[in-house]
C-alpha cells in the first residue's frame, strides 16, 4: 500500500450528522495529527458524536471520516488498530474484570494464551491486578472506568479514542492515568481524549479541538488557538496592593482595553492588546509610584478562558 | 452526498486464514453468549417455559397411571400428545422461548448498553450475526429438547409396559425422534425469523404477536398463505397427525424432503437478512 499522508491522520472532510432534525456535528474538517488531541466543549457540543464518527458507531449524514487511511466499514482491520473507550458504563453481565477484557480480545480472534497475556498487561498499566477476578458489577465507578480503559488498550492500538477518561477516578488515579496518556502518545500513538474539565487538558493536551453547538470553533495548540485570535485583548492579572491605583494610570496606554479590580480589591485585571507594551508601563509605575507588586500572570493564556471567549460564556476572570 | 466507503483489499487476511479467523471469532462469541444464554437474568423466563410441559405431563402421567384402564389406548394417547405438542411445546412454549432468546440477542445488548463492544471489536458483523444466532440456537435446542424429550419420557412412564414396549419395540421411538426433529427445526426457524425481528424492530413484541395470530390462524388460511409460515411446513412434519378441525383449509402437506431444505433456505434469507440491517446499524442507545 502507497503511504499516503492519510495514513498517519485522521481525518475529518466535511462532515456532517444529524440526528433526525436534530444537529450533532456540522461540517467539521479536520486533521488529527500523533500525541494527544482534547476534544473539549460543553455538554451537547458534539464531542461524543465525533468520537462515534470516528469509530463508526454512528454514520455521517455528510462527508467522510478516516483514521489513519482506514474506514469503520470495515471493522476486521479497521478495530485491530483502534481503541475506543466509550462513556457508556455498562458492561457484558457476570464477567469478571480479567474475563471481559480476555474474552474481547478472544472476539478479536487472539488465541487464549495470547488474549490472557494481553489482558493481564492491561489490568496491570490500569493497576487493576488486584481487582481482576472480581466481578465488574461490584466495582467502584473508578475501577468500572479503568477496566473499560484497559480493555481499549489491551489490542494495543495505534490509536486510543477515549471519551471522558477521567470521570470517576480519585486524584491519583487521575495523576497516575495521565502520564499513562503521556507515556502512550510518546510511544507514537493518537490520543483523543474528551473532556469538559479544562484544566486537566491543559495539563496533557498537544493540540486542542475546541466545539461548541456541533461547530468546531477552534483548532490548534493551546497556546497557538490563544495567538491566532489578534484581535482579542490579552487578560494580565496584576496582584498588586493598590489595584485602584493602577487602574487610573493603566489607560495612558491606548493598548489597553479594560482594567477590573479584582473581587478581593487585591489584584486587577487589564485586557490589552500589546502585552509588551504594558510590561514596559507596569515597571515605570513600580518605580513612579511605589507600588507593591506581588505577582504578574497572565489570566486567560489558558484554555479555560480561550474556550470562555471562544463559546461566548463571558470573561475569564 | 452520502458517507463513502473504500475497499480496503490489501490489509484484508487471505480467505483461508480469513475463515480460521472467523471460526475462532465465532467461537469466542459463543463463550459469551452461551454464557449469558443460560446463565444471565433473562434465562429465568426461558427455564420457566421449558418447564412446563415437562410439569404438565408429569401431572398427566400421574392422571394416566392411576386411571390405567381407561386410557390403555395407546393410540388415543398419542393422539392428545401431539396435540398437546403441537398446541403448547411448538406453538407457544418453543415459539415464546424463541422469541424471547432471539430478541434478545442484540435488542437485549441495546438495552443493556453492551452492544458497542461487540461494534468496537475487528470482527464483521457478519460474523457477529453467525456467531449470536448460532449461540440462541445451542442454548434453545438444549432447552427445548429437553422438554420435548422430557414430555415423552413421563409420557411413555405414565403408560407403564405398555408405554416401554411401545417406545421400544414399537413407533415411539420414532415418533419421539420425529418430535425432536420438529423441536429443532423449530427453534432453526423461529430463532432467525426472532433475532432478525429484534435487529429491525425498536418493540419486537408487537411483531412477534402479530406472527404468533398469523402461525395460529394457519389452518384457515388458503393453500398458497398457509405456505407463508413456519408451522405449515413444521405441521406437515408431524409424526402423528393432528386434525385441524371443521373449518380448516385443507391443503396437501409439504413433504419433508421439500419443508426440511425449505425451512433451511428460508433462514438463511433471514440470516442475509439480518447480516445486511447490522450493517447499516448505528449504535444510539440513547434513542432505543
Amino acid at each position: 500500500m502507497t503511504d499516503k499522508p492519510d495514513d498517519h491522520m485522521i481525518v475529518f472532510e466535511d462532515v456532517s450528522k444529524f440526528y433526525g432534525e436534530i444537529l450533532g456535528v456540522n461540517r467539521v474538517t479536520l486533521a488529527i495529527e500523533p500525541g494527544i488531541t482534547s476534544l473539549v466543549g460543553p455538554n451537547g457540543s458534539g464531542k461524543t458524536t465525533l468520537m462515534n464518527l470516528m469509530t463508526g458507531l454512528i454514520r455521517p449524514t455528510r462527508g467522510r471520516v478516516s483514521v489513519l487511511g482506514l474506514r469503520p466499514d470495515h471493522p476486521e482491520v479497521f478495530f485491530s488498530k483502534v481503541g475506543y473507550c466509550s462513556q457508556f458504563d455498562s458492561f457484558p453481565s457476570a464477567l469478571t474484570g480479567f474475563q471481559f477484557i480476555s474474552s474481547f480480545l478472544r472476539v478479536h480472534g487472539r488465541p487464549k494464551k495470547e488474549a490472557q497475556e494481553l489482558a493481564w498487561k492491561a489490568l496491570h498499566r490500569v493497576d487493576l491486578l488486584e481487582a481482576a477476578h472480581r466481578k465488574i458489577a461490584a466495582y467502584s465507578k473508578g475501577m468500572r472506568q479503568r477496566v473499560r480503559f484497559a480493555q481499549a488498550i489491551a489490542h494495543e492500538p495505534a490509536v486510543m479514542i477515549l471519551d471522558e477518561p477521567l470521570n470517576g477516578l480519585d486524584p491519583m488515579a487521575r495523576a497516575e492515568t495521565i502520564r499513562l496518556f503521556r507515556q502512550l502518545a510518546d510511544e507514537g500513538l493518537h490520543l483523543i481524549i474528551s473532556s469538559h474539565i479544562l484544566h486537566e487538558v491543559n495539563d496533557m493536551s498537544d493540540t486542542v479541538i475546541l466545539l461548541n453547538n456541533g461547530y468546531v470553533v477552534a483548532e490548534g495548540a493551546i497556546q497557538g488557538v490563544r495567538d491566532e485570535m489578534e484581535e482579542h485583548p490579552m487578560q494580565i492579572l496584576i496582584r498588586c496592593d493598590r489595584p485602584g491605583l493602577l487602574a487610573a494610570r493603566v489607560f495612558e496606554q491606548d493598548s489597553v482595553v479594560e482594567a477590573k479590580i479584582h473581587k478581593d480589591k487585591h489584584g486587577l485585571f487589564v485586557k490589552t492588546r500589546d502585552a509588551d507594551a504594558f510590561y514596559l508601563l507596569l515597571n515605570t509605575i513600580v518605580v513612579e509610584d511605589g507600588l507593591n507588586v506581588e505577582s504578574i500572570a497572565p489570566a486567560d493564556d489558558d484554555l479555560n478562558a480561550v474556550y470562555q471567549y471562544l463559546i461566548g460564556g463571558g470573561d475569564a476572570g | 452526498m452520502s458517507a463513502s466507503t473504500e475497499v480496503i483489499a490489501d490489509t484484508n487476511p487471505s480467505p483461508g486464514g480469513a475463515w480460521s479467523l472467523w471460526g475462532r471469532q465465532i467461537a469466542a462469541i459463543l463463550r459469551l453468549e452461551v454464557r449469558k444464554n443460560f446463565l444471565g437474568k433473562r434465562a429465568i423466563l426461558i427455564y420457566l417455559l421449558a418447564a412446563t410441559p415437562i410439569l404438565l405431563m408429569a401431572a398427566l402421567s400421574a392422571e394416566i397411571h392411576w386411571q390405567q384402564s381407561r386410557h390403555d389406548n395407546i393410540g388415543e394417547i398419542n393422539i392428545v400428545f401431539a396435540n398437546l405438542y403441537e398446541g403448547l411445546i411448538l406453538r407457544t412454549i418453543i415459539f415464546f422461548g424463541c422469541a424471547w432468546i432471539f430478541m434478545n440477542l442484540f435488542r437485549g445488548e441495546i438495552v443493556d448498553r453492551s452492544l458497542h463492544y461487540y461494534f468496537l471489536s475487528p470482527v464483521r458483523r457478519e460474523v457477529l450475526v453467525v456467531g449470536k444466532y448460532v449461540s440462541g440456537l445451542i442454548a434453545s435446542v438444549v432447552l427445548f429438547t429437553i422438554s420435548t424429550a422430557g414430555s415423552l419420557v413421563f409420557l411413555y412412564v405414565g403408560l407403564g409396559s405398555s408405554g416401554g414396549n411401545y417406545f421400544f419395540d414399537g413407533a415411539g421411538k420414532r415418533q419421539a425422534l420425529g418430535y425432536l426433529g420438529i423441536t429443532v427445526l423449530a427453534c432453526i426457524g423461529y430463532g432467525a425469523a426472532f433475532m432478525v425481528i429484534g435487529l429491525f424492530f425498536r418493540n419486537p413484541i408487537i411483531p412477534a404477536l402479530l406472527i404468533y395470530g398469523w402461525e395460529w390462524i394457519n389452518f384457515l388460511l388458503p393453500p398458497v398463505l398457509k405456505k407463508i409460515s413456519i408451522i405449515h411446513y413444521l405441521h406437515s412434519l408431524a409424526p402423528v397427525p393432528v386434525p385441524e378441525g371443521p373449518f380448516a383449509m385443507v391443503a396437501e402437506p409439504t413433504p419433508a424432503y421439500l419443508s426440511i431444505p425449505g425451512l433451511l433456505v428460508m433462514t438463511a434469507v433471514v440470516l442475509a437478512l439480518a447480516s445486511f440491517q447490522i450493517r447499516r446499524m448505528e449504535i444510539k442507545y440513547g434513542g432505543e
